[in-house]
């Protein structure tokens, strides 16, 4: 009797797109868990309204563009585009806001640019950026935990109190602050922490863009902090507020929109972390993940146009 | 005759439609198209213009030396341009301030010194003035609906501040599509105007794809 032969090395089927995307997906559940211990029910909505939405325009539009429907579908990339697109959406925010949002992620970001590993944009984050800009008022609004009122994210509560010339020491006695950053929210970024560092180990990530980001965040802030402690908020505050554990893991991390050698990719996450700084401290809007984002996704092909990885 | 006459016109508004299939004049069409009325007001300005221009270039197209022919159109354009920015300044002042700037710049608009170039200086005059008003026909009729598809997203309305362009008649022709509570407010802030360009091409060359489907059916029919 034969046995089929196959060479060394004998590991498990590569990184498909597919277990990729489930990884990435089991990486978020610590975070889901935490926002739904946070948020409750609420989140739950969002998230199948998000889901389901993705499906169903997805499969709308690889029928229109005459696409192998179930494999796409299985890929599953969709389907994380539109959990973090759920978990960056205020929770109380009304239904039609996360179906428009993931819409435009979905058929705009992604299929009018060619679908999945042609989009220049993270579908995600530029469903947000929609939302963001089109509905200012329902995507601000946080029904705030262990609070009764909606009010505003820590980072929004600094730049305004920052804006009127308090100090931050005084800012910082607000109820709405924790240990390092937001009450609640810090724990949140952990959970973020701590699913993004299972990727590393699992090899779905590589190191360069996540340390490239937290010290493009954390290198200014220092500085700054440093010079006037009064007017700057701490690095602390930066790494545990708003998304940015999110955005170093998760969000910048797509293989699609970042750059691609590691030169390139250390440049991209530098680029992405400096510019999430500059839109906190001197930009109109309280979290800069998305635009920052954005941003660096349209300088990823310039950096790779000019950082080839040399020929040998 | 009449074949030529008529497909001046359907090119001028659908085959070669300056701004869906030249794509030209964008600044002012992605500038000033967040509502019908401003999307209007400019077409007209254009058409008017494109009008007035191709006939003085057919008129004088024997005196023209083809060396200079460049700064001349640019003279003539800018000419026209500074009677029609007068004739708005005297009748639709209110209409004059919100278009501003991109009144003169209509002088830049490159569907016209295009339109001088190619069509009004090889043609005689009745067929320039014909392209003028077909062209412009056809670069306002984009204009005004992407004006359209902006302002219902954007503000929830339609044909908001008519009496600017039609007099105080025009003053409840506004129509409330829906609570401007909900409305799309990146429809009329640039990006929006980028994405509807965007899809109003993708809609065109669309329908031009499902008519040339049809065509080589239709004589089958007749026979």
């Amino acid at each position: 009797m034969q046995f089929p032969t196959t060479s060394s090395p004998f590991t498990p089927a590569s990184n498909t797109v597919n277990r990729v995307m489930l990884q990435v997906l089991i990486a978020l559940l610590p975070a889901i868990g935490i926002m739904f211990w946070l948020f409750g029910n609420t989140l739950l909505i969002q998230l199948l309204l998000s889901c389901s939405t993705a499906l169903l325009a997805e499969s709308c539009i690889l029928w229109l563009r005459k696409k192998p429907i179930r494999m796409h579908l299985l890929d599953l990339s969709a389907l994380v585009s539109a959990v973090l697109l759920a978990l960056a959406i205020p929770t109380v925010a009304p239904w039609w806001i996360s179906v428009s949002g993931t819409l435009f992620a979905i058929i705009i970001a992604k299929h009018l640019y060619g679908g999945l590993g042609y989009n220049p944009f993270n579908p995600a984050m530029a469903g947000y950026v929609f939302l963001l800009i089109s509905f200012p008022q329902q995507m601000t609004a946080w029904q705030l935990p262990f609070d009764v009122i909606s009010s505003a994210t820590v980072l929004d509560h600094t730049k305004t109190q920052l804006g009127l010339d308090f100090s931050l020491d005084k800012i910082r006695t607000s109820p709405l602050f924790g240990y390092a950053a937001g009450k609640g929210w810090e724990y949140l970024s952990l959970a973020y922490l701590l699913g993004g560092l299972w990727l590393l180990q699992r090899k779905v990530i590589s190191w360069h863009i996540p340390v490239a980001v937290l010290l493009g965040l954390t290198i200014p802030a220092l500085t700054a902090y440093l010079i006037d402690s009064s007017r700057f908020t701490s690095p602390l505050f930066q790494l545990f507020s708003g998304a940015t554990f999110c955005g170093a893991f998760f969000i910048a991390t797509d293989p699609v929109t970042a750059a691609t050698s590691n030169k390139g990719r250390l440049i991209f996450g530098a680029l992405l972390g400096s510019l999430i700084y500059i839109i906190r401290t001197w930009g109109g809007y309280p979290d800069a993940i998305a635009f920052a984002v954005l941003l660096a996704n349209l300088a990823a092909p310039s950096i790779d146009y000019y950082i080839r990885p040399k020929r040998t | 005759m009449y074949s030529d006459y008529s497909k001046i016109l359907s090119n001028g508004l659908w085959h070669n439609n300056q701004a869906l299939v030249a794509l030209l004049g964008l600044c002012p069409l992605l500038a000033v198209s967040n509502t019908v009325i401003n999307s209007l007001g400019l077409g007209l300005a254009t058409t008017l213009t494109l009008i007035l221009s191709n006939l003085l270039v057919s008129s004088l197209r024997q005196f023209i030396l083809p060396e200079i022919r460049l700064p001349l159109f640019v003279l003539i354009i800018a000419g026209v341009v500074t009677i029609i920015e007068l004739i708005m300044h005297a009748w639709f002042y209110e209409l004059y301030k919100i278009l501003g700037i991109f009144i003169p710049l209509i002088v830049t608009n490159c569907a016209i010194i295009g339109r001088a170039e190619v069509f009004a200086s090889k043609n005689r005059i009745m067929p320039s003035i014909l392209d003028g008003l077909a062209m412009g026909l056809g670069f306002s009729f984009a204009l005004v609906v992407l004006g359209g598809f902006r302002e219902v997203l954007g503000s929830g309305t339609l044909l908001a501040q008519a009496d600017l362009l039609f007099g105080n008649t025009a003053k409840n022709w506004k129509i409330n599509v829906f609570d401007d509570d909900s409305s799309i407010l990146l429809a009329i802030l640039p990006p929006g105007a980028f994405i509807g360009l965007g899809l109003l091409i993708a809609l065109k060359n669309s329908l031009e794809l499902r008519l040339q489907a049809t065509k080589p059916v239709t004589p089958k029919v007749y026979e």
